[in-house]
């Protein structure tokens, strides 16, 4: 690395070629990062058809293979989906606002991406170690919404702004419940860096995370990412049966597909961050010999993969929320749980340490 | 020019730009966006100020919440841009002489004794395990916490209070209730019935 380093500075001076030095490091550590994900992504959508299928006794794709090989049947499908959204024209509607209608997939994909600059895989793999990584992917993540609406409204299309508005409702309210619930981890945490977050659940087994004392903040959390994502039972906004396809109805192509990668990006987001903040990251589930071996990133995956699976399991199987169900789960009932949850856990921040006994928390005061 | 100050004139001028945009642009969407644009930059000038609560806060709060709901109401505005513009000269010399003033008053503060650049050096970097987040927290939960607090409740009253201008009780709305919806049993709305099998002669 040094002599790379070296090199840049002959080249560009020395001020100069240490920052072009530092640009170009981070660009191939974003790109180890950027690259997987999509890959994760595209086999996401053949998972996703897959289980369905099964969960419908079905067999799902079962066609597209590499190179003939009988026993890949199906997995060369996402590659093939692929291959069609790029070869497929994108048709941009008359009274659609140009310059707008190609910005909306861009600013969905964005945040998406952006977001996995503070995401740690292990103790020592991260892109940003930064002090305020929680606050920054609220941010990032809250965004994403600008993506839905912006395509909704330059579609010119009752259809696409009808879900846009929805799905602006939608993003607001669960966004809150999201937010509180993460102020528990921050609480318990007493750090915004992701890597100290996971650092604080250690101990001898899966009684330390984060699960066990934040159970329902654990709920609300992964709900209310299934609710930002726009995933069944929580798709009004694409609603198929009510609003066609609803903010991305007019986009065809590589447009239609950077949303769809965008959708799943975000899924695997919110896996991740429920993996990190309550299920102990790249921990094993218990300290002992056989299990701490493995490396924590590969825990870390089959964290995510246990999750995701929730994901396509609750498109399988519940129907749509109502509109105002939905409305009434986010302020009714998400919001009570998680400001209640709070007071509870600073009061019992408050108690003192002979009364509170072993229970993972310490004042800052 | 080193890397940072090239940072700060890119951000800058994207700042400048899109503010400028906010207020000549037609299209009150592109207005509404640019607006947007104007925070993400500003929060980028923060971060090299090293103050990354307040810019984070700054897109999260301003980028995440408010501005969308300001692009929902935008959108959904019919709005007659000719007749927008039908009282700009006879309402001119009020708003030139508002803006007037602001300028004198920025200016004031600016080239003052308080805040020009000799009084305000740039801050000392901090060492890496020092978080901001921490210190205001710290500084707002005890020494500001009268003035904070006061804020909170400012905030309160004005949402109470807009939600009590716009309540209104109508007789003849329909609403749902959801105890109800939720408590209903099977047995009050399915009737199982036994048939015999028919076979088509």
């Amino acid at each position: 690395m040094e002599s790379i380093r070296q090199i840049f500075e002959q080249l560009f001076g020395y001020e100069w070629g240490g920052m072009l030095y530092t640009l170009a490091t981070n660009i191939t550590f974003i790109s180890a990062i950027i690259v997987p994900l999509l890959l994760g992504v595209a086999y996401l959508t053949f998972a996703e058809r897959k289980i369905i299928a099964y969960m419908q006794i079905r067999v799902g794709p079962n066609r597209v293979t590499f190179f003939g090989i009988p026993w890949l049947r199906g997995w060369g499908q996402p590659i093939a989906d692929a291959v069609k959204a790029l070869m497929k024209e994108i048709v941009i509607p008359t009274g659609a606002n140009k310059f707008l209608f190609i910005l909306a997939p861009i600013l969905t994909i964005m945040p998406a991406l952006a977001a996995w600059a503070v995401v740690p895989f292990s103790a020592e793999l991260v892109l940003a170690d930064i002090n305020a990584g929680l606050l920054y992917i609220l941010a990032m993540t809250s965004m994403g919404v600008y993506g839905v609406i912006i395509a909704g409204w330059a579609s010119n299309s009752k259809y696409a702004f009808l879900g846009a508005m929805r799905s602006a409702a939608q993003v607001v309210s669960y966004e809150l419940a999201m937010g509180f619930a993460l102020v528990c981890v921050l609480m318990m945490s007493q750090s915004l860096n992701l890597g100290d977050i996971v650092n604080g659940q250690q101990g001898d087994s899966l009684l330390s995370w984060y699960l066990i004392p934040l159970f329902p903040m654990f709920l609300v959390y992964f709900i209310s990412g299934v609710a930002e994502t726009n995933r069944a039972p929580f798709d009004v906004a694409e609603g198929e049966s009510e609003i066609v396809a609803g903010f991305h109805v007019d986009y065809s192509g590589m447009a239609f597909t950077v949303f769809f990668l965008a959708e799943y990006a975000n899924m695997i987001l919110v896996a991740t961050l429920t993996a990190i903040l309550f299920l102990g990251g790249w921990l094993p589930p218990l300290d002992i010999a056989p299990l701490n071996m493995i490396p924590g990133f590969i825990w870390l995956l089959l964290k995510i993969a246990f999750l995701l699976f929730f994901f396509l399991w609750f498109r399988a199987t519940f129907p749509r929320y109502r509109y105002d169900q939905i409305m009434r789960l986010g302020w009714k009932v998400f919001i009570p749980i998680t400001i209640i949850w709070i007071v509870v856990l600073g009061g019992i921040m408050q108690l003192p340490e002979t009364v509170r006994g072993d229970f993972p928390l310490n004042l800052w005061f | 020019m080193n890397f940072q100050d090239f940072i700060f004139y890119f951000f800058s001028t994207v700042l400048i730009a899109s503010a400028l945009g906010v207020i000549t642009v037609r299209n009150p969407v592109y207005s509404a966006l640019l607006l947007v644009l104007a925070f993400v930059t500003c929060a980028g000038i923060w971060l090299l100020l090293e103050a990354e609560f307040l810019a984070i806060t700054l897109v999260l709060v301003y980028v995440g919440a408010v501005m969308v709901l300001f692009l929902f109401v935008v959108m959904m505005l019919d709005i007659n841009l000719e007749k927008l513009k039908e009282g700009f000269w006879k309402w001119f010399p009020l708003g030139g002489l508002v803006a007037l003033v602001m300028v004198v008053e920025i200016a004031m503060i600016m080239f003052g004794q308080h805040f020009s650049l000799e009084e305000m050096p740039a801050p000392e970097p901090k060492a890496a395990d020092y978080s901001n987040t921490k210190e205001l927290g710290r500084l707002l939960y005890t020494e500001y916490v009268y003035a904070f607090e006061l804020a909170a409740v400012l905030l309160l009253v004005a949402m109470i209070a807009a939600i009590a201008l716009t309540l209104r009780h109508r007789e003849d709305k329909k609403t749902l209730d959801i105890a109800k919806q939720v408590n209903v049993k099977k047995t009050e709305r399915l009737r199982i019935v036994s048939m015999q099998a028919e076979r088509k002669k």
